[in-house]
């Protein structure tokens, strides 16, 4: 079973999943190495990372020096493709007017989704993160333990190659000792800013990125995570076998044709194909979904943008894992007697908590770092080192006004020279030069500059939502999200308590502030609603049936076989980046679904 | 750097999102809100694709291009000519590279002013314009202009064009309001001179930038520059 078009579907498939990132790639994974017969369908095209990757193209032989544009909105080499801010045919509307309340969707229609440029950043919530409610009275608990998941993290990270430290820090868990590839060594000017924020209690570790530093473990690794499943284990083996470990050069934005790195398509797809258990559909635009009269699902409705034909496709059970708000948009689009108002939303909760991370940023130049010899530091192509929140004492005595934390993702290094390099210099220059000065400027100045960008937690709120346009369709007609956003008081204040810690640190280091800073306006410090990219919430998990959309396994409460594994079933957005929870749910969701199938009761 | 998104939609996009018939009784020209979209409020916005010319959303990215490949240049043969100078003056070379015109960045900037996205389209306008009262500036002190000057002349201008000081007030005079605008010209021009020339392999070396080679293993930093810093 391979990638195929629309023609050569099955009559029936067990599973249906709809959309092929983060959570679609882990449920065909975990779903077909226990034989399950899946369908994925994807909105976008095709895409080989081994091929496609600009690994080692650079500025100078790209338009406009690979600087951004709207059609490549993060750079021309970045791993998005018909996406970004917009993506071509599919509009949305934001209907909350000021920059603060604005709700920026980025989409990336191919396969794999996102998961081909994301950051890896790759953090486990802490027990505190599942229970944030009954810790501080706001937002809801989750209806698991951080101890249910547990085992699912590690198993995540053993499968996709995560690296990381251990530090034993307060709700920021350890992984089992050998679980964790070893982290890159910190640049130099990352080494400044962990010793000088030591000095003023701010904690700088190794970061967590799912990146190989070294080959995995493909002898014991399989036999691990699939205990008495031969076939799994071969399979898993031999996809191991192809990934080669960082080779300590380029940008892992751009993706990485040696699948050192985790994209759904150089980790999660490959092995899932090789079980012969997967068909997968591109350019399959996924409209709705179908019940019968008892309210289960049947299938779904898919426009193949190929050539615009509708298609109907049949399983036991159908997957969303379009990414949360794209999750949302096909329940609400999903109308019938039943379920007048989308599928499975018999509490209209469908689109309700929408939530992404909060973010600000301050920019500086430290003195220190200027005039650096050449160096390389390309490193592992991206986050070395950073801060995990470390008020959590202070902030449960009531000594800060935000509930919930944030941390800090912090860099410096003598990167590769991209438009803007050598812009500003004025600035620190004596107003300006040219000619040899300028040259001896440049070479002065590359190198020494820093930038901190803090990643807090958004409490849920009644105003972050989004709901059917009435009006506006996409170009295969069908209906577009409408976006409604409020940030309250706690992330406001977060982000003026962000922007003093990062002037505190960069002064730490005998810097300057060269952009934000506690001066900067908290509304105007703070990024717009989406701009962190870390969309979650919309169909929220939960113990009780009438307050919320799915149970702890992802699967809706009206509708037993329509199951969610992205992040739309999030209950928080802890200030750990969502993604490896994501998949560690998506996988805890996958077996039950698989135990569901087994006893029958789908 | 500009939002790449489209605040004020204009009137053709939003024909195409919410149709004709929709659309005439929904929108007036030149307001572009929806305004009988449920829960109306003004600044409501459809975030659609840009669809100008360019390069598309789904490009290319392994292949090289050169400038003018994708869409066609700006500069006649005297505005290339006097940009090629300004590369050569602002990055000239020296023994650690080549100069920027040596490396044809004039090229790369007129590849910039003649992009079809609207980031660039400030860039354009500062450049084209600045590049016509370069000449005016140069004719009315040296009767001559840019490219014809002697190079003690052409010192003379950059070095004040290059280094902008405060000023306590601005002068109002017509002769300040040039120079501002040229030393604005002179900083943009500067901006994309060194934007061009670093990303180039030359460049690269220059700043000291090692990387984008395959090792088996990470590199160390020197011992000595860790102990200057205070940490080794
Ligand atoms: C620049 C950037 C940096 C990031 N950095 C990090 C980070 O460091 N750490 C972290 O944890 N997270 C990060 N993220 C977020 C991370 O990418 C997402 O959390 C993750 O990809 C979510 O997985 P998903 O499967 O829900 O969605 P996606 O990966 O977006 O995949 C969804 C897929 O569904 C498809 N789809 C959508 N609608 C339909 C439809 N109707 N029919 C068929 N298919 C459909 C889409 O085309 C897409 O391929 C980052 C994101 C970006 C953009
Ligand atoms: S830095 Fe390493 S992991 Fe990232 S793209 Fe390059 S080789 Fe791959």
């Amino acid at each position: 079973m391979p990638l195929i078009t629309s023609s050569k579907t099955q009559p029936e498939y067990d599973v249906i999943i709809v959309g092929s990132g983060a959570g679609g790639g882990q449920t065909a994974y975990t779903l077909t190495m226990e034989g399950v017969k899946v369908l994925m369908l994807e909105a976008g095209r095709s895409y080989d990372p081994q091929t496609e990757t600009a690994m080692f193209q650079t500025g100078a032989k790209a338009p406009l020096r690979g600087s951004s544009t709207p059609d490549k909105p993060f750079g021309f080499f970045d791993a998005t493709i018909d996406g970004g801010w917009t993506s071509p045919g599919e509009p949305y509307v934001r209907a909350s007017p000021g920059r603060a309340n604005q709700f920026k969707w980025w989409r990336a229609r191919m396969m794999g989704g996102r998961t081909n440029h994301w950051g890896r950043l790759s953090f486990r919530n802490g027990p505190y993160d599942f229970k944030p409610r009954s810790r501080d009275g706001l937002g809801f608990d989750w209806p698991l333990d951080y101890e249910d998941l547990e085992s699912y993290y590690e198993r995540v990270e053993l499968l996709i190659g995560v690296y990381g430290e251990n530090h034993g820090m307060e709700n920021t868990p350890d992984s089992a000792p050998g679980v964790l590839q070893p982290p890159p060594a910190p640049r130099v000017g990352e080494r400044l800013l962990k010793k000088r924020s030591a000095d003023i209690d701010v904690p700088v570790v190794a970061a967590h990125r799912a990146v190989l530093t070294q080959r995995q473990d493909s002898k014991n690794i399989p036999a691990k995570l699939h205990p008495n499943n031969p076939k799994a284990q071969r399979v898993l083996r031999e996809a191991m076998d192809s990934r080669a470990a960082c080779f300590w050069a380029t940008s892992c934005g751009r993706g990485c044709s040696i699948k050192a790195n985790y994209q759904s398509t150089t980790v999660h797809l490959p092995p899932a194909l090789k079980t012969g258990n997967l068909d997968i559909v591109p350019n399959a635009m996924v409209r709705e979904v179908e019940t019968d009269d008892a309210g289960r699902a049947t299938g779904v409705v898919y426009i193949d943008k190929t050539d615009g034909t509708e298609h109907r496709v049949k399983a036991r059970a159908v997957v969303l894992a379009a990414s949360a708000a794209s999750t949302v948009r096909i329940m609400l689009n999903s109308k019938s007697k039943r379920f007048p108002d989308g599928v499975a939303n018999s509490t209209g909760l469908v689109g309700k908590y929408l939530m992404d991370t909060v973010g600000a940023s301050v920019s500086g130049q430290i003195p220190m770092l200027e005039n650096l010899p050449p160096l390389n530091e390309d490193g592992a192509g991206g986050a070395h080192v950073y801060a995990p929140w470390w008020l959590y004492k202070e902030q449960i005595a009531g000594k800060l006004d935000f509930a919930r934390g944030y941390h800090i993702e912090m860099g410096s290094g003598k990167m590769m020279p991209k438009m803007g390099t050598g812009s500003g210099l004025e600035k620190f220059n004596g107003g300006g030069s040219w000619g040899k000065n300028f040259k001896q400027d440049v070479r002065r100045y590359h190198g020494s500059f820093c930038g901190m960008a803090g990643r807090g937690e958004m409490i849920p709120n009644e105003d972050s939502y989004c709901e059917i346009d009435s009006i506006v369709k996409d170009q295969w007609g069908i209906p577009v999200l409408r976006f409604y956003w409020k940030w309250s008081d706690h992330e406001l204040n977060q982000v003026a308590h962000m922007q003093q810690t990062f002037a505190d640190i960069i002064s730490a280091c005998g810097g300057r502030v060269l952009s934000g800073g506690p001066e900067k306006d908290r509304r105007d410090a703070i990024h717009p609603g989406g701009d962190i990219i870390h969309e979650v919430g919309g169909a929220i998990m939960g113990e009780d049936r009438r307050k919320s959309v799915t149970n702890q396994f992802g699967a809706t409460w009206d509708v037993p076989n329509l199951y969610l594994t992205d992040g739309a079933p999030f209950v928080s957005n802890a200030d750990k980046n969502p993604t490896l929870t994501l998949m560690a749910l998506a996988w805890r969701s996958s077996d039950h679904l698989v135990g569901e199938l087994a006893k029958g009761n789908i | 750097m500009k939002s790449p998104f489209s605040d004020r939609l204009d009137r053709r996009t939003a024909l195409k999102w919410i149709g004709t018939a929709a659309a005439s009784s929904l929108i007036k020209p030149g307001a572009f809100a929806l305004n009988s979209s449920p829960a109306a409020e003004p600044g409501v916005t459809i975030a659609a694709a840009y669809d100008g010319p360019g390069y598309g959303a789904d490009p290319d990215v392994i292949k090289d291009y050169a400038p003018g490949e994708l869409w066609p240049l700006t500069f006649d043969d005297h505005q290339r000519r006097t940009a090629a100078l300004l590369c050569g003056l602002i990055i000239p070379a020296d023994e650690h590279s080549p100069s920027a015109s040596d490396l044809k960045i004039h090229d790369f900037i007129d590849e910039w002013v003649s992009s079809p996205y609207p980031q660039q389209a400030g860039d354009r306008k500062v450049i084209l314009t600045g590049l016509i009262q370069l000449d005016v500036t140069s004719e009315a002190r040296f009767g001559k202009k840019f490219v014809d000057l002697k190079s003690a002349q052409h010192a003379e201008l950059c070095e004040e064009l290059a280094i902008v000081k405060p000023e306590a007030a601005p002068d109002p005079s017509e002769a300040a309001k040039t120079k501002r605008s040229l030393q604005q010209f002179f900083r943009t021009f500067r901006n994309l001179t060194a934007g061009g020339f670093y990303t180039t392999p030359e460049g690269m070396k220059d700043v000291g930038y090692t990387g984008n080679v395959v090792l088996a293993t990470q590199p160390k930093p020197p011992a000595d520059l860790l102990a200057r810093l205070g940490l080794d």
